[in-house]
């Protein structure tokens, strides 16, 4: 494991910067896409042989980090509930405002509901602050991981990667 | 006496994929499981697998223990649970106890696929009721459905500490920490990351001190270690928790083959003593075959394919599949298993497994 | 302490709701499920008590191999509650040492 995340437990934006499955900037604000944070040699490829329009690649050695080729990326979502790590989501910097939406695998219940509110949070755990759900998807063909997609400032999409419910 | 001509003793995926690829080729095969359902480990497995599309990748362990006991029906493989192996001894002769009576049986071919069992590791109050394995967390949520406490911390950052603090959070518990007395954290970057992110903190180099508490855990004193494991005092952090869960490695159950008198070598790198098998999972004892944790601590999808290799193996050497259908199988299984040990992690497990090859061959001396 | 609504698994297949009796108090578990699941739905840990120091041991492994759950049932000694299930108006005890003399 890259930098300290082998004693944290997580990437930061600096791990994260020149992996091959990171969108650039110039495309996250196009529209949505998908947002890949695998760093580890482990043998997996379903993110690979999920996509229908060839935009993720790992190729035949397994362990190979898998390759986001961002212009062929159409925004389906099925790489983010079929990862086994749910290490993808997906965001979108295009909002007008300063505003951006992040998508996450969620397998916690219950499920939030479109228009709650909700804490963000960051890869570290440490909170950004509210945010609310402006979607959330589950169908029998994603097998239990839910996704569930947050509006943001835009300054966090590419650090807003959990939520947690607010109790009331 | 029954005689068969192929015994597993272990139902789980290891046990079902042996059976299930001799059964395939024609070899009439009895599993037997100590326990009340078939499945071993696979069932408390919720999450997703990694690998590929051979390896099922994206299942959930419990679904392909399903699909799993749906095709050794279908092949006529008799499953006997709650039924206990005492014994394997010269020629295939084995004892099994099935509920109060006990049975000889024996067996042309015998394949050991009985996992591994938890290590522990001694410290004040480790006696305390709310002191768990991490299996145990796995059984109660994932197979009966209850919450094992509110408040866990969890000692052990391997791939079964950081995997069974998710499964926890889903079941409704919180995690205090996860920590570890190693530098750095032992599981895949992937599942740290999921928890790390929900706020569960990470302490390597940390160990725990005391489990406080009358009757039951009430709390949790961990304190840090220093580069040769000794507590460093004045660092103690008190937590407080109703359930400590301890996540520091799995030992193969080897005692069956001990008996057998297979051959052995301790390998670390597998998790300890291990019986020295050939490239077919064959042991020192003819006849005598293993696949799975007892053969070294992998994972569901290497047990899969060494149970597959061990069945092909039986069902070559019983006379049902000749030998280059049997070859070429074999060479697939291989390859598919070369995936699996690849990367950091798979890598030295591979070189391990090698090693016990070599010493089954002579090559190497067993330690 | 059980889980109503698992996000993977969804709701738990359990046996009829049935009546068993733990040291003398009347307690709710589902017929099948291990005895030491029903017990710790009702909150109790303390399976036994120890011989020599009198120490409380409750559930470790949870698979019927390291013997910390036994308990007395139906008056019989050493019974591992984590895999022996649970049937209605059962009498379950905290063992104390090694309990009562096993019967036949």
């Amino acid at each position: 494991m890259p930098s300290e995340s082998s004693k944290t437990g997580f990437l930061t934006e600096e791990d994260l910067k020149d992996s091959p499955g990171i969108p650039t900037a110039a495309r996250r604000q196009k529209g949505p896409v998908a947002v890949i944070e695998c760093l580890e040699d482990i043998p997996c490829n379903p993110c690979e042989s999920s996509c229908n329009v060839g935009a993720i690649v790992v190729g035949e050695d397994i362990t190979n980090l898998p390759h986001l080729d961002g212009e062929k990326c159409v925004a389906c979502q099925t790489c983010v509930y079929i990862c086994p790590g749910q290490a993808i989501f997906m965001v979108d910097e295009s909002l007008a405002h300063g505003r951006a939406t992040v998508m996450m695998p969620y397998e916690y219940r219950p499920l939030p509901e479109e228009g709650d509110d909700v804490t963000a949070f960051d890869r570290a755990g440490l909170e950004l602050g509210d945010a609310k759900v402006v979607a959330v998807r589950q169908t029998k063909k994603m097998d239990q991981t839910a996704t569930v997609t947050i509006e943001v400032p835009r300054d966090w999409s590419m650090r807003a990667r959990a939520i947690r419910l607010k109790v009331d | 006496m029954r005689r068969y001509e192929m015994i597993c003793v272990g139902a789980g995926p290891a046990g079902l994929a042996a059976a299930i690829e001799a059964a395939r080729n024609g070899v009439q095969v009895l599993v037997y499981d100590e326990n009340d359902r078939p499945g071993g480990q696979l069932f408390k497995q919720i999450h997703k697998f990694f690998g590929s599309q051979e390896h099922r990748a994206k299942e959930r362990g419990f679904n392909i223990g399903n699909s799993f006991l749906a095709e050794a029906k279908e092949l006529g493989v008799e499953v006997s649970l709650n039924s206990v192996v005492l014994g394997i001894y010269e020629n295939g002769a084995m004892n099994v106890m099935i509920g109060d009576r006990i049975e000889q049986i024996k067996a042309q071919k015998i394949l050991v696929a009985t996992g591994a069992s938890e290590n522990m590791i001694p410290f004040p109050g480790w006696t305390l009721p709310g002191v768990i394995g991490a299996g145990a967390a796995q059984t109660m949520a994932n197979i009966h459905g209850i919450r094992p406490g509110n408040d866990i911390l969890m000692v052990g950052s391997g791939n079964v500490g950081v995997i069974v603090s998710y499964q926890m959070m889903q079941a409704g518990c919180r995690v205090a920490a996860v920590i570890d007395a190693a530098p750095e954290i032992g599981g895949y970057a992937v599942h740290a990351a999921k928890i790390a992110r929900v706020g569960v903190p990470f302490m390597m180099s940390h160990t725990i001190k005391k489990a406080h508490g009358k009757d039951r855990v009430e709390g949790a004193t961990v304190i840090r270690v220093d580069d040769s494991w000794q507590p460093i005092a004045g660092t103690e952090k008190r937590f407080e928790v109703d359930t400590i869960c301890i996540a520091v490695g799995l030992n193969p159950m080897t005692q069956l083959l001990r008996m057998a008198s297979c051959k052995t070598a301790f390998v670390p790198a597998l998790g300890g003593r291990l019986p020295a098998h050939d490239k077919n999972q064959e042991t020192s004892v003819k006849g005598v075959y293993v696949a799975g944790d007892v053969s070294g601590i992998e994972e569901a999808s290497t047990a899969v394919i060494e149970g597959r290799i061990a069945g092909l193996a039986i069902a070559h050497s019983l006379g049902y599949l000749d030998e280059p259908s049997f070859l070429e199988q074999r060479t697939q299984q291989y390859a598919s298993m070369q995936g699996l040990r690849s990367g950091s992690h798979g890598e030295r497990r591979g070189k391990a497994k090698e090693y016990l090859n070599a010493v089954m061959k002579g090559t190497m001396n067993a330690l | 302490m059980r889980i109503e609504e698992h996000p993977i698994l969804g709701t738990f297949e359990k046996g009829s709701p049935v009546q068993f009796i733990f040291d003398g108090q009347t307690m709710q578990g589902f017929e099948g499920e291990p005895i030491a699941i029903a017990l710790r739905s009702n909150g109790v840990l303390i399976h036994r008590y120890t011989s020599r120091r009198d120490e409380p041991r409750g559930m470790f492994c949870a698979i019927g191999r390291c013997t910390d759950c036994i308990m007395v049932v139906d008056g019989q000694p050493n019974i591992r509650t984590c895999v022996e299930p649970l049937k209605a108006g059962m009498l379950v005890e905290t063992q104390r040492g090694k309990g009562p003399e096993p019967g036949i």
